[in-house]
Order: C-alpha cells, then sequence, then structure tokens
C-alpha cells in the first residue's frame, strides 16, 4: 500500500502523544503515612483470647456504613439458622477479624514459642502503600488520605479477585454465595469515626490487647514496650493509646520485633508478640518493599513501549517493503 | 469453481507452482458449501455448548459459590487459568503472522493470514465470555472503561482487550464484507490495513506481556518455579507466540485435511524453525532465572507443583525442542503436527500453574485450603473449546476464510 506524508505525520503524531503522557504518568509515588492516620496496635501478650473483639467486630459493622452491613441489618451470627453463635475458623465474608490460637507441645506457657501458646489476631493491615488498592482496576478499593484507612466502594466492583490475590497478607474476602457478592474486609470501623467512635474490637477489648490510636502514637508505644525490662511493671493503656485508661501488668519477653512497621513497606496495624511472627501464620516470605513498585515498575514502561512498538512496526514495514516486489 | 486436488499441497511435501498461481489468482470460491455443517462430532460440540449456556445461567442465577468450586485461597480457578488466559495465548498467533505479512512482509505467510486472525479474534471471544462469568458482577464488565486506574495493571491489561478485540474484528473484517460485496468498505479497510496490523500487533504483544505482569504483586505467594520477578511479562509473550504458532500451524493442517484446501508446505516448515527459536529461548530464560534464583532445586522436590512444572516444561518445551532440532521431524508435517499439540498443551498447563498450581506451596503452609474445578466449571470450559471450533469451522463454510 502506499503510504503519503499525511499518515506518516498522523503515526508519528499519535506516538508522540503516546509518549507525552508516560511523563504524567511517572508523577505517581507511593504515598507516605499520613500524619493523622490512624491504626490498631495488638499485643498478643496482653491476649487472653476471649473473642469479645471478634463479637463486636461483627456486631458494629452490621449497622449502617458498617463492612457487613445489609439491607436486614443482621449480624452474621444471627441468620445462621439455629441463630446460635458462629465459631469461624477463617477470616471470610461474614468474619472480618478472627483470634486464632498457636499450639506448640505441652502448651503449658503463655507466649512461648516452645511447649507454649499465644494468641494472634487477623485482620486488614491496611498498609501505608496498600497492594490491593493498587492493582484494582476500578478504584472500589480506596485509602483515605487522612486517617489511611483503605475502604471499599462496592457499586464499582466487579468482583475480578484481583484484589484477593494481590494481597500479601490474605485479607480480602469475597461473598461466594451472594449471586451479587461484595469484597469484605476490615474497614477499622471508619464508620463510627463521625460519632466520635473508634474500632469496636478496641473499645470492648477488656485487656488492652488492641488499642486504637494515631498510628505514629502507637509506633512510639511499641518501641517504648520493647524497651522496658522483661519482669518490670508498665500501665499498659487500655482501649485507647491516648485514653488515659491503664492495666498495670508484668512486662513479658517480647520477640525482638514490631510487626507492621516495614513489612510490605508498613501497615497501619502493628503486633507485638512472645511468639515468632512466622510461627504465628504470617508468611515469612513477605518483604519490605511496597508492593504496588512492583507491578509500577512495569507499567510505567507501558506508554514507552506502546510509542516504542508503533515506530518499530512502521519502520520495519518500510524498510522489507522491497522484499514485497521481488516476490 | 475448480480446484486441483492431485497435485501439491497437503501430504506431498512439494510445493506445486500451479496450485499457487491458482490460489493467488483467487480462483478459490467465497464460501465453502463442501463443508458439511452438521456432523456427528459438530452435533456432539453443539450439545456441550448448550450444555454451558445452562451452566452459565445458572452461574448468574445462584452465583459463583455454588456453580464453581473456588474459595478465597484460589480466587481464581480454570475459568481464569485455563480459558482467559488459555485462550489469550491461543490468540498469539494472530498478531505473529500478522506482523510476519503485514510488518516484516513475509507474504509466504499470506494463505495461513486469515485463519491466524480469525483464531485470534475467537481466543480473545472466548476470554472475554470466560471473563464475563467468571467475574462476581458480570454486568459490570465495562466499569475499567471509565473508572480509570493507570496504577492497576488489571486495568492496563482490560483496556487492552477491549481495543485489541476490537482491532481482531477489524482485521477480519474483509472477509465479511467479500461474502456481502462490498467493494467500496474493501478498498478503504485495504489501504488502512497495515495500520490496524500495525496498532494491534503493539497491542497485542504488550497485552500478552501484561497478562503476566499480573502476577509481579504475588512474589511472597507464588512458587519460584513460575514467579519469575521481571521476566515474568516477558515469559509470557514468549509463550504466547510459541503457542500461536503451534496453533496455527496446527489448524491449518486440520482444515488443510478437513476441508482440503491446499497449502504450501513451505509454510508449516516456516512456523515449525519460527516454534523451535522460540522454545529455545523461552528454555534458556527460564533456566537462567531458575539457576542465578538458586530454585533448579525446587522443581525436583517432588511436591504436586514440582511435577505440574516437569510435565510443562518436559511435554511443553523439552520434547518439541528435542523433536524439532532433527531436521526430519522439521520437515515432517506428521511430526510438526505431533509437536504443535504438545506446544499447545505445555502452554495450557503453563497457564494454569501460573494461575492455580504456583499457590498450593503457600496455600497449603499458610491458608490452608484446597481447590479443585467443579463439574460445571469444567462442563462451561468444554463448552466454551465446542464454541471456539464450531465458529471457526462456521466461518471457514461461510466465509472467503482461505482465501487472501
Amino acid at each position: 500500500m502506499a503510504i503519503n506524508r499525511r499518515d506518516f505525520l498522523k503515526v508519528s503524531a499519535g506516538s508522540g502523544l503516546l509518549l507525552a503522557s508516560s511523563v504524567s504518568l511517572a508523577d505517581a509515588a507511593p504515598k507516605p503515612l499520613s500524619s493523622d492516620a490512624v491504626g490498631i496496635l495488638y499485643d498478643a501478650t496482653l491476649c487472653i483470647g476471649c473473642k469479645s473483639c471478634m463479637v463486636n467486630c461483627k456486631k458494629y459493622n452490621s449497622m449502617e456504613g458498617g463492612a457487613l452491613y445489609n439491607e436486614d441489618g443482621d449480624v452474621p451470627y444471627e441468620y445462621s439458622p439455629d441463630r446460635i453463635y458462629d465459631a469461624p475458623a477463617n477470616l471470610s465474608g461474614k468474619t472480618l477479624n478472627i483470634i486464632k490460637a498457636y499450639r506448640n507441645g505441652t502448651g503449658l506457657n503463655k507466649d512461648q514459642a516452645e511447649d507454649g501458646f499465644s494468641f494472634v489476631k487477623n485482620h486488614c493491615l491496611h498498609c501505608v502503600d496498600p497492594a490491593c488498592v493498587s492493582v484494582c482496576p476500578v478504584g472500589a478499593l480506596i485509602k483515605d488520605p487522612v486517617t489511611g484507612v483503605v475502604s471499599y466502594e462496592a457499586h464499582k466492583c466487579i468482583g475480578c479477585r484481583y484484589c484477593q490475590v494481590a494481597c500479601p497478607f490474605n485479607i480480602p474476602k469475597f461473598e461466594w454465595d451472594e449471586p451479587s457478592p461484595k469484597i469484605v474486609k476490615c474497614q477499622l470501623c471508619h464508620h463510627r469515626y463521625a460519632e466520635g467512635k473508634y474500632a469496636a474490637c478496641c473499645e470492648f477489648c477488656p485487656t488492652g490487647a488492641s488499642i486504637f490510636g494515631k498510628v505514629v502514637d502507637l509506633q512510639e508505644e511499641a518501641k517504648k514496650r520493647l524497651s522496658l525490662k522483661p519482669g518490670e511493671e508498665y500501665a499498659y493503656p487500655v482501649k485507647r493509646v491516648d485514653s488515659g485508661e491503664t492495666m498495670t501488668q508484668k512486662v513479658p519477653h517480647y520477640t525482638e520485633k514490631v510487626y507492621g512497621l516495614t513489612e510490605a513497606g508498613g501497615t497501619q496495624y502493628m503486633l507485638m508478640a512472645g511468639v515468632p511472627f512466622d510461627k504465628l501464620g504470617f508468611n515469612p516470605r513477605i518483604t519490605d518493599d511496597a508492593y504496588p513498585d512492583l507491578t509500577w515498575k512495569y507499567i510505567k514502561k507501558v506508554p514507552i513501549l506502546i510509542g516504542a512498538l508503533l515506530v518499530a512496526g512502521t519502520v520495519t514495514h518500510f524498510i522489507t517493503r522491497g522484499d514485497d516486489k521481488e516476490s | 469453481m475448480k480446484r486441483d486436488y492431485k497435485n501439491g499441497g497437503y501430504g506431498s511435501g512439494q510445493p506445486t507452482y500451479n496450485i499457487m498461481k491458482k490460489v493467488m489468482s483467487s480462483e478459490v470460491m467465497s464460501s465453502d458449501h463442501e463443508i458439511k455443517m452438521w456432523t456427528p462430532r459438530t452435533v456432539v460440540m453443539v450439545l456441550f455448548i448448550m450444555i454451558a449456556a445452562a451452566i452459565a445461567l445458572y452461574r448468574m442465577v445462584y452465583g459463583l459459590g455454588a456453580a464453581t468450586n473456588m474459595n478465597d485461597a484460589y480466587p481464581w480457578g480454570i475459568w481464569l487459568g485455563f480459558d482467559l488466559l488459555g485462550g489469550v495465548a491461543m490468540a498469539g498467533g494472530g498478531f505473529t503472522i500478522a506482523a510476519a505479512i503485514y510488518i516484516f512482509n513475509w507474504k509466504k505467510y499470506k494463505p495461513i493470514g486469515r485463519p491466524a486472525i480469525l483464531t485470534a479474534f475467537l481466543g480473545y471471544l472466548l476470554a472475554v465470555i470466560a471473563l464475563f462469568f467468571d467475574i462476581g458482577h458480570p454486568f459490570r464488565l465495562w466499569h475499567p472503561s471509565i473508572m480509570w486506574q493507570v496504577h492497576s495493571i488489571m486495568w492496563v491489561v482490560a483496556i487492552h482487550v477491549i481495543l485489541y478485540t476490537t482491532t481482531l474484528a477489524i482485521e477480519s473484517s474483509p472477509m465479511v464484507f467479500e461474502k456481502f460485496k462490498m467493494p467500496k468498505v474493501l478498498t478503504f479497510l485495504k489501504r488502512y490495513m497495515v495500520w490496524a496490523v500495525i496498532f494491534g500487533c503493539m497491542l497485542s504483544t504488550l497485552h500478552q506481556a501484561s497478562l503476566g505482569a499480573v502476577f509481579l504483586i504475588a512474589p511472597s505467594k507464588m512458587s519460584p518455579l513460575w514467579f519469575v520477578g521481571s521476566f515474568m511479562p516477558y515469559m509470557f509473550l514468549i509463550s504466547a507466540i510459541a503457542m500461536g504458532l503451534a496453533m496455527v500451524s496446527t489448524e491449518s493442517i486440520i482444515s488443510a485435511k478437513a476441508f482440503n484446501h491446499k497449502i504450501d508446505n513451505e509454510i508449516f516448515f516456516g512456523l515449525a524453525r519460527g516454534l523451535l527459536t522460540t522454545l529455545i529461548i523461552y528454555l534458556i530464560v527460564k533456566v537462567y532465572y531458575l539457576i542465578t534464583t538458586n530454585s533448579l532445586g525446587v522443581a525436583f522436590n517432588g511436591s504436586m507443583p514440582s511435577m505440574m512444572f516437569l510435565l510443562e516444561m518436559g511435554l511443553g518445551v523439552l520434547l518439541p525442542i528435542l523433536l524439532l532440532a532433527n531436521r526430519k521431524m522439521r520437515t515432517s508435517l506428521n511430526s510438526i503436527a505431533a509437536v504443535n499439540w504438545l506446544v499447545i498443551i505445555g502452554v495450557l498447563v503453563n497457564r494454569m500453574n501460573v494461575c492455580i498450581f504456583s499457590i498450593e506451596d503457600y496455600n497449603t503452609t499458610v491458608a490452608g485450603a484446597s481447590y479443585f474445578p467443579s463439574a460445571m466449571e469444567l462442563l462451561l470450559t468444554l463448552g466454551l473449546i465446542s464454541l471456539g471450533v464450531v465458529l471457526f469451522k462456521m466461518a471457514a463454510k461461510y466465509l472467503p476464510l482461505f482465501k487472501y
């Protein structure tokens, strides 16, 4: 076929535009932690495994705006046929938060890896730079720029479940049994902030194992606990890091690590325990990389690749056009 | 409307100039009434399609949990791992052959241009149908087109699918316009076709690569046998080219036999050489990665994923390379046909491995769950494959598919 100058200019202009668009794409850098970001600090050594957090999580998230809300306003454990308390084994479309137990050998000593036991609380860690938000093709998962809470807008979601694949902590769950399913995950009770309330799991934790607060304060508190000498007494804050309510306990032997400070680029839910975290079910292969960077490294190349491939294709076509005539 | 069946063509091993001349002077009829539509095999396939349609309806009414065995640990099952990823890989022949003909001007491959592009179109069509039933909200499939998320690789993939399926429809459309005798549209299309092809090749190259890039986000879940870091997109691209070449070759061999079309054997030999080169590149990159990440041992630890890996690499890559390396094999249609099937099965297994088996170790140690496709998942898949074959057959019967 014949090419004229106009065609050629059109193609050049097209690839030029695409190259130009890459400049604006390059600006999307990982977001730093907001100074007003809120989160939770969970101290497994204070947890007595009463599961009050689980019950109240379901109760308060079944209210309007909550992550488990449905039109009937039923709490998940109320719509089981026999209406008795459900004992979930895992996070699911009906469970945002779960207490699990680690047990080894005789299981007699609290917070010891050998012949001991420990509780652990699983729910969304609200990553500083969340993989789920970055992979969602329709922006149904969003990170609040102020509170840093990762929440979900059901009306956008197409149900592709890429967030489930992407989340290194295996948190988002899908309502498999619903014809019109949603992704379900902890949204840090953000529907309760307007009335001055906070995460139900912290409000109803009797021992201060889960405390709510600003992430910067929680990080400070966690570091302070690590610096304490095992055996000495410490007034642990209860419910909120700044509540003023405390409960005095003997300081246990902590694992020399606050989980969530650096994992997956840092999270707003942090954990402390006496047992190593890989024994508590945390995948040891999770790195400190901000996960969205892994795909961004490729995506930011796409506009350049588009231009390069168009130019290469056009050039090759004209260079090899002579062969056509010979045959 | 007369064709010479006695000289040259399939099986003779020798291209005959006369045949080529006749075919080139477009003496081939515009649609082929010699193809019998309702053969017993087609009836069975239509039955499969009807069963699949019933299952699709059941899935729409009762949801994914009722129809499939997918779960929170295996959020992606065979509808994605086999139907979608396999369908798109199958389409790799479209851009490879289109690039050969229009961009590299290797006119030798013109006779297989239309079937190759049609296969790509059908591959994408099946992938989109599978995706429609796989996502939780099928009627929101269009959301990515208005809810832009440039940082999401899934969004990039979705936009590619929309644009490339459209481009493939345009690339296949001359057959339809010829059939309905619309010369003006045809002239217009022919003038600008090369631009559609260049645009389409760009889209398809990036789409194949981007599908691999989807898995870049899961390094801590996937087995190192398949998570190959930043090579991920390129492994998908290379294997899609391999599958595309094998697919185009196979389907040309089959349709030459079944529909009695003459295709120059040199085309098949050329495709086989291309396949050999592609597979060798794939093998080198894979082995290089496994050695540099110290994960070669994982391939031989006897676990289910390692078995699947050995199956995929042995059957789909190593054996085909060994066979094609032999000149005699490379120039025999029967052995080329056999190798093609090995490669097709190998790449399909690879896609399922990446999507499903690569997270098995993670799921047994951390998440504690298992997955095996339900009967409905398998039957819908069977129905989709049947749909592809029947549509291809209808195109061969009613459209000038083997004219160029």
